[in-house]
């Protein structure tokens, strides 16, 4: 097991093999491709929240000189299934569904003529009542944004189309016994808003289309073979006749894990017969693509006064923007995890509004629901005067704990990050008048899946590793890391590098924390298979069974004799002994670990302002073990900006004619370096026994905890609940002068 | 890379450039005079055209980045006369004449500028999109104040946003670069002009 071995080469700090590339402005992001007569692709947006389109008429546009291809979703071959939904979102069918749906998309020789030409499009609407909150969705007299939505999951089946697209529940034991036995009960109603994963890289693509041989995309992406499944879909092409390469990603998380160009820029692409290049503006990446899911979740928990819980209970409300499938199953699975309570039960329910279709981010649907079930645990410890994190430890999830959604867990590290915090200086730090601390857990699956590696070695005896998973935060170094120990070699010798959708069989994308866990696990496959035909070349050589040799610090020994060959020599007389030297790893990987974080906030509260400051932080995860501890350190910062931001300052706004108000980084406002104090991060090593290495996801947990622990220590600052986020200077003024 | 070209193409590519399209279109565009890490360009733009597109579509550096378009973001960071400017923001014209560096020029003669040493040995970058602009303004500050306090450090970073949350290396790593420094080693940033 992990904890026993020694490693050479992973648990090391080393240099990523694309750091210099990185620095130097030499690293192609998707907006970053040029190709011979390239033209540049528009797209024309709704400027309603909810309409019916009455005409769209493309004469002017078209004639005004430079202009070469419109595309609207007639062009579209007819839809069905899943691709169906994300055809309509990328270009709207007879509804705009959302201020900044994409109606119409155009390419002209400059992006100077193409935006002329926009202004040229003649669209009649209808404009219809927008739904923007899910209490107003979800009453029976709303107004419908699919006409024919019935609701799934319910008991009864509906008579009548709704703006609740589904319903889910999970339970385990009886809630109701569990609070009769309850002590103290809290129950409380808690909001959070719609959120964008905020990538400072727009979306972007350059394409080039060929109907007689293979058509090409280039674009930032977390999954570039979902990419092609997904453009393939729509358009109605073969996969093997739709090439995708992956560029450098500038951000994702979560939010490039579908498509909102790809297909309009080859619809016009086809039609102009030039390569199409189409970048997204600020404006257009807040107003039409990612967001995260508002929600409203209502949440009861009770415990007993020697602080043993005995029931929990949610009723979580998911907005899904304009198409059905929030993540509000993920909410119910995750919100009550980091417990071990007999007694559970959750009900979800998934509301159209009229707001981008949502994407992942980050743990998608995890942190609203944590959220609320965090601060609801917190504030049941206050009253009953138990520390926050010795209720936490008491109650822990562990081995052997039945999750409410299946499986029993396996060995997890939730006591040993709460323990970390507990021993963390910060904790120990006095706070003053103003100021407040709060904690939080954060539970999350991190999955599993296909990966595909090559690892094509050269005559010199350096290899090539070929992965399919975009490098996000680091990832080819951690690849790199791990072939080097299972070779036995020196981690640069080999160069790691992302393959397109032609170099490698399907490789699931890079998303739910799974490329050091999954595709890490396929390159010491491709590892392993490498030295096996290293082992039987040797043996060629020697003239002995490829079982009398041995593999040891990347040299090949005859256990028969006393001859040794290095990976170099075998690989310079590969010719010799068969041919060259390639190996394979397409796994589909089974057993990821989830990972447990446990944050620490401290804040002071300006009450004339409602200002919040962040004073420190610390921030404990399970990385079951670090391959590369920089890069972990850096998911668990990275988590816990993005989820402070989420806390305290996030959120869109909408006018009442459901228009966003805040569609740039002014207002939008992420946080920034001058916010925050040094994030703390410590790194807790509980083994995943699934791994070779004990690799557990580390990229999502982090972003759960801070949303609790920013508002649970708001809530100490000021001496009043908080419920309702973002924890913004208006939003917490408002709080203070209401219960002043 | 070989990437498979369109069908329908009538032209030589030669006559499809940016410039080319826009003479077939019948549109005069004034010319500027851009000196870009040292060299030279006289450019067909509107005078608004913004730096950053100049810098990217018409001289193919594309190692500064769009972000925001409204100088929130920092991305487009280069420097102009030495200072670090967003080139979002700035027009062609108002840069005409003056020394501008971008991010491909930091490095001299196969010379890592000290901070970009820093921020590979420090393994800054997540997704490194905002890097580059990072390392501009950062670059720019060295350069003012080789050995900036924290304060200093926030003050001079405060409008380059990173989503990755890679803040707390980029401040070591501008300490680290701020040591080297301090240990006598050489920044290597191209030799600016007055601003006259």
């Amino acid at each position: 097991m992990s904890e026993a071995k020694e490693y050479k080469y992973i648990g090391q700090r080393s240099i990523r093999p694309d750091g210099y590339d990185k620095v130097t402005g030499r690293a192609a992001y998707g907006a970053d491709m040029s190709l011979p007569g390239m033209v540049w692709g528009k797209i024309l947006r709704s400027p309603h929240a909810h309409a019916n389109i009455k005409s769209i008429d493309t004469s002017r546009a078209e004639a005004l000189q430079g202009v070469l291809a419109v595309a609207t979703f007639a062009d579209f071959p007819a839809q069905k299934g899943a691709s169906k939904d994300l055809a309509t979102n990328i270009l709207a069918n007879d509804k705009a569904l959302y201020h900044g749906h994409a109606i119409v998309g155009l390419a002209a020789t400059t992006a100077d003529i193409a935006e002329r030409a926009l202004e040229l499009i003649d669209v009649v609407y209808e404009v219809l009542t927008p739904v923007m909150d899910i209490r107003d969705a979800i009453k029976a007299d709303a107004p419908l944004i699919d006409e024919k939505l019935m609701t799934v999951g319910l008991a009864e089946a509906p008579t009548s189309a709704s703006n609740v697209a589904a319903r889910q529940e999970f339970k385990k034991g009886d809630v109701e016994a569990g609070f009769a036995e309850a002590d103290v009960i809290v129950e409380r109603e808690y909001y959070t808003p719609t959120i964008h994963q905020g990538y400072i890289e727009p979306h972007a693509c350059t394409v080039s289309y060929d109907e007689a041989g293979q058509s090409m995309i280039w674009c930032c992406t977390q999954g570039h073979f979902d990419v092609r499944a997904q453009t393939a879909g729509i358009l109605g092409m073969s996969l093997s006749k739709l090439k995708v390469i992956a560029s450098e990603i500038g951000g994702g998380f979560g939010g490039k894990t579908t498509i909102y160009l790809e297909p309009v820029a080859l619809v016009l692409s086809r039609k102009a017969g030039r390569p199409v290049k189409m970048v997204m503006n600020r404006d257009e990446v807040l107003k039409a693509t990612g967001p995260g899911s508002a929600s409203r979740n209502w949440i009861k928990v009770g415990a007993k006064k020697d602080g043993t819980i005995t029931a929990m209970q949610a009723k979580l409300y998911y907005e899904a923007g304009a198409f059905k499938d929030s993540p509000m199953m993920m909410g119910c699975m995750t919100a009550f995890t980091p417990y071990d309570v007999d007694n559970m039960y959750l009900e979800g329910y998934d509301v159209l509004v009229n707001k981008p279709k949502v994407a992942a981010y980050r743990a998608p649907g995890a942190p609203q629901a944590e959220y609320a079930a965090e601060m609801a645990v917190s504030e049941l410890a206050n009253k009953l005067g138990i520390d926050q994190i010795d209720l936490r430890i008491q109650n822990a999830a562990k081995e052997g704990t039945q999750t409410v959604y299946g499986p029993k867990l396996k060995a997890v590290g939730l006591v040993e990050c709460l323990e970390a915090v507990k021993n963390s200086p910060q904790y120990k730090a006095p706070l003053k008048a103003g100021q407040g601390r709060g904690v939080a857990s954060g539970f999350w699956f991190n999955i599993g899946g296909q990966s595909s590696v090559v690892l094509n070695m050269t005559p010199d005896g350096t290899g090539i590793l070929v992965e399919g998973s975009p490098d996000i935060g680091g990832s080819r170094a951690s690849m790199q890391l791990m072939v080097a120990e299972e070779m036995g070699m020196e981690p640069a010798l080999f160069r790691p590098i992302i393959g397109d959708t032609e170099n490698l069989a399907f490789s699931q994308g890079t998303g739910g924390s799974r490329t050091t866990f999954a595709t890490g696990m396929a390159c010491i496959e491709a590892a392993q298979d490498v030295i096996r035909q290293l082992k039987e070349r040797a043996a060629a050589v020697w003239n002995v069974t490829p079982d009398q040799v041995e593999w040891a610090e990347g040299v090949a020994i005859n256990t028969a004799g006393d001859d040794k060959l290095t990976c170099a020599q075998i690989c310079k007389g590969a010719e010799r002994t068969g041919g060259q030297i390639s190996g394979r790893g397409n796994i589909n990987a089974r057993g990821a670990g989830p990972s447990f974080a446990v944050h620490l906030c401290d804040v002071e509260v300006d009450k004339e302002t409602g200002k919040v400051d962040v004073l420190r932080y610390t921030a404990a995860q399970d990385a079951g073990k670090a391959i590369h501890p920089s890069y972990v350190e850096g998911q668990l910062q990275g988590g816990a900006v993005q989820g402070i931001g989420w806390a305290l300052n996030e959120e869109y706004v909408y006018n009442e004619d459901g228009l966003l108000q805040n569609t740039g980084f002014l207002d939008y406002r992420i946080p920034l370096a001058s916010d925050l104090p040094m994030i703390d991060a410590i790194i807790i090593e509980v083994p995943n026994s699934f791994h070779p290495f004990g690799v557990r996801g580390v990229g999502e947990s982090g972003i759960i905890p801070p949303l609790a622990a920013c508002g649970m220590a708001v809530s100490e600052a000021i001496d009043i609940q908080i419920v309702d986020l973002p924890c913004s200077p208006p939003n917490v003024l408002k709080v203070i002068q209401e219960n002043s | 890379m070989p990437i498979g070209l369109p069908v329908g193409l009538n032209e030589p590519y030669a006559e499809m450039s940016w410039l080319a399209t826009m003479r077939t279109n019948g549109v005069t565009m004034p010319k500027f005079i851009l000196q870009v890490n040292q060299t030279t360009h006289t450019i067909d733009a509107e005078a608004d055209m913004p730096l950053l597109w100049a810098l990217r579509d018409l001289l193919s550096l594309v190692g500064t980045k769009y972000g925001c378009g409204i100088g929130q973001c920092g991305a487009c960071t280069v420097h102009l006369a030495g200072k670090s400017v967003r080139s979002c923001l700035l027009t062609v014209k108002d840069a005409e004449k003056l020394p501008i560096t971008t991010i491909e020029a930091l490095a001299q003669e196969q010379n890592l500028h000290p901070l970009q040493q820093a921020w590979i040995n420090q393994d800054v970058a997540q997704c490194g999109y905002c890097q580059t602009g990072q390392i501009m303004t950062a670059a720019a500050l060295l350069t003012e104040n080789p050995q900036p306090t924290d304060d200093d450090i926030d003050q001079a970073m405060a409008g380059n946003y990173c989503r990755c949350g890679t803040y707390p290396r980029i401040k070591s790593a501008i300490k680290e670069a701020s040591a080297l420094i301090s240990q006598n080693i050489q920044i290597l940033v191209p030799p600016e002009g007055d601003l006259a």
